[in-house]
């Protein structure tokens, strides 16, 4: 028992835990902003537009993202040189909330999008019959009740988001969680199983209250029709 | 879609305005393309000793063959795995043993919630040290272990929602001809979810082709990890990447289309689907677990 409690003073968990959250904070904020951008493009009248979205959205959704993360440490660092913040560490972390905000952004357009689906045409149809056009009525009818329908949907994006931010070891932030992990797991192979278990159980105890919170918001949240 | 939806046929103003947003957007993509392509001239990325390289005899029997039929082995296996884990557990989820279930909805809630890639690190250094397989296929083991419980899981979900959605009558019936509830489950109203959540699960091919390349994380010799050793070998490791992205993202929506086309062709059947051409049914993001708002019903969340 010792023996596993040595574990916490040797290893800073909650400290690893913690740049999960942050990177799970920035990215998200991003790919929200991103993401909503798509969703209007994609329901735009204009076909330039729409086709921008499709695109981003299916090259995107189909590219693994151990690429993109690496994509932006390895060709945009490594051999084209461009960076985020003169920082070395502060560039990696930007670098890998780039890179899932892109990811993700993908996904978030497409749970708005099955948000729209949602709202009833009636409601398309007063916007337009009282003089809005598309941004108005985006704005002011179809996005606040498209989000609302939308709450489920996102929060499976902001969970996927969550577990993902492991993904960010491929792109140097090596003080994650999971990388955390692999130096414990490689240093005290006397309790490999207990020391897997407490990382996983970290995911569980962030994501499992993520999800009952959704639920619960999308129940409070949800339009009466 | 949504554009015959929200938006009236536009009159000959609202035609002019459409006509020069579009003509605008096409301008704006034209530039950023532009951009792109001249920023990387610029640093000497787009002369023909970066790019040629991908495309001889060497770079694909040496290194893009052989770690692309890495991926699909792993891939392969996984699925088949992920299937029968997720039929086993989805199982356990509709019984009625209480033990059963409530151990099927623990492991089920459980390897949903743990990153693949934590598990895929832990399964690496256990299998290695265990000597459970052999050294040189821990990581192989340990991605198609880490990618079979968390796509197991879903599946599982997939399962759970799919009887859910059944029509009542048809459990009814079963129970009618003198069938127990766990043959019920067995002979009549799995077979029909199995139908109607292919599309779905064709989608969850996509998320464990897609995570089979974070194996390159734990030196498992896959697509990415070749891909990368070639650009290493030939300093052109920004056009490497770009390879291995476009290979994925051909494979991927391929098989995207062929989820909704399918999903298509079972629209015609019956009169209840898991989710009928819904653009988030298919293509199911890294990670997600259970299905997305449109079964809400069947309650597969939380």
């Amino acid at each position: 028992m010792d023996n596993y409690l040595s574990l916490f003073t040797e290893y800073n968990i909650a400290a690893a835990f913690w740049v999960n959250i942050q990177l799970t904070f920035w990215a998200a904020l991003i790919s929200l902003a991103i993401g909503t951008v798509l969703a209007l493009m994609r329901i735009s009248p204009v076909p330039s537009f729409e086709a921008i979205g499709a695109a981003y959205v299916t090259i995107f959704r189909n590219t693994p993202l151990t690429i993109i993360i690496l994509f932006g440490v390895l060709a945009l660092f490594n051999q084209l040189g461009f960076t985020l913040s003169p920082n070395f560490n502060e560039n990696f972390f930007r670098m890998a909330v780039m890179g899932l905000a892109i990811y993700h952004a993908a996904f978030v357009c497409e749970a708005i999008r099955s948000g729209v689906n949602t709202v009833p045409v009636g409601q398309a149809e007063a916007a337009r019959a009282i003089g809005l056009g598309f941004l108005p009525a985006a704005r002011l009818i179809i996005l606040p009740q498209a989000f609302r329908g939308a709450v489920v949907p996102l929060g499976n994006v902001l969970i996927a988001l969550i577990k993902n931010t492991t993904v960010a070891s491929v792109g140097s932030v090596a003080v994650e969680a999971s990388s955390v992990m692999k130096t414990a797991l490689e240093f005290r192979g006397d309790i490999i199983i207990p020391i897997f278990l407490t990382f996983a159980l970290g995911f569980v105890l962030i994501v499992i209250p993520v999800g009952l919170l959704t639920t619960w918001l999308s129940r409070k949240m949800a339009v009466a029709r | 879609m949504s554009a015959s939806v929200l938006f009236d046929a536009p009159g000959p103003k609202g035609r002019r305005r459409i006509l020069i947003a579009n003509v605008v957007g096409a301008l704006i993509i034209a530039w950023l393309i532009f951009l792109v392509v001249s920023g990387l001239a610029g640093k000497g990325q787009m002369s023909p000793d970066k790019w040629a390289p991908l495309f001889t005899s060497n770079a694909w029997t040496n290194f893009f063959l052989p770690g692309l039929t890495n991926t699909l082995k792993a891939a392969a296996v996984s699925i088949v795995l992920s299937v029968a884990f997720g039929l086993i557990f989805g199982l356990g989820r509709l019984s009625e043993h209480k033990a059963w279930n409530w151990t099927s909805a623990v492991v089920v809630e459980f390897f949903r919630a743990v990153p693949v890639l934590l598990m895929m690190v832990f399964f690496n250094i256990f299998f290695a040290r265990s000597g459970l397989v052999p050294g040189s296929e821990a990581p192989f083991w340990a991605v198609v272990v880490a990618l079979t419980l968390y796509n197991g899981s879903v599946v599982a979900e997939l399962v759970r929602s799919g009887v859910h959605n059944l029509p009542k009558g048809q459990r009814e019936a079963g129970i009618a001809i003198g069938l127990t509830h766990s043959q019920s489950l067995r002979l009549v109203e799995v077979p029909q979810a199995l139908v109607s959540m292919l599309p779905a699960l064709i989608g969850q091919c996509v998320v464990i082709l897609k995570d089979s390349a974070l194996g390159y994380i734990i030196g498992y010799t896959e697509f990415l990890f070749y891909s990368r050793t070639f650009g290493a070998a030939n300093a052109n490791t920004l056009q490497g990447l770009l390879l291995a992205a476009a290979v994925f993202i051909l494979i991927n929506y391929t098989l995207t289309k062929l989820a909704e086309w399918v999903s298509r062709r079972l629209g015609s059947r019956g009169p209840r689907r898991t989710t009928p051409g819904e653009p988030a049914a298919v293509g199911l993001p890294v990670g997600l677990p259970g299905l997305p708002d449109t079964d809400a019903d069947a309650g597969p969340r939380r």
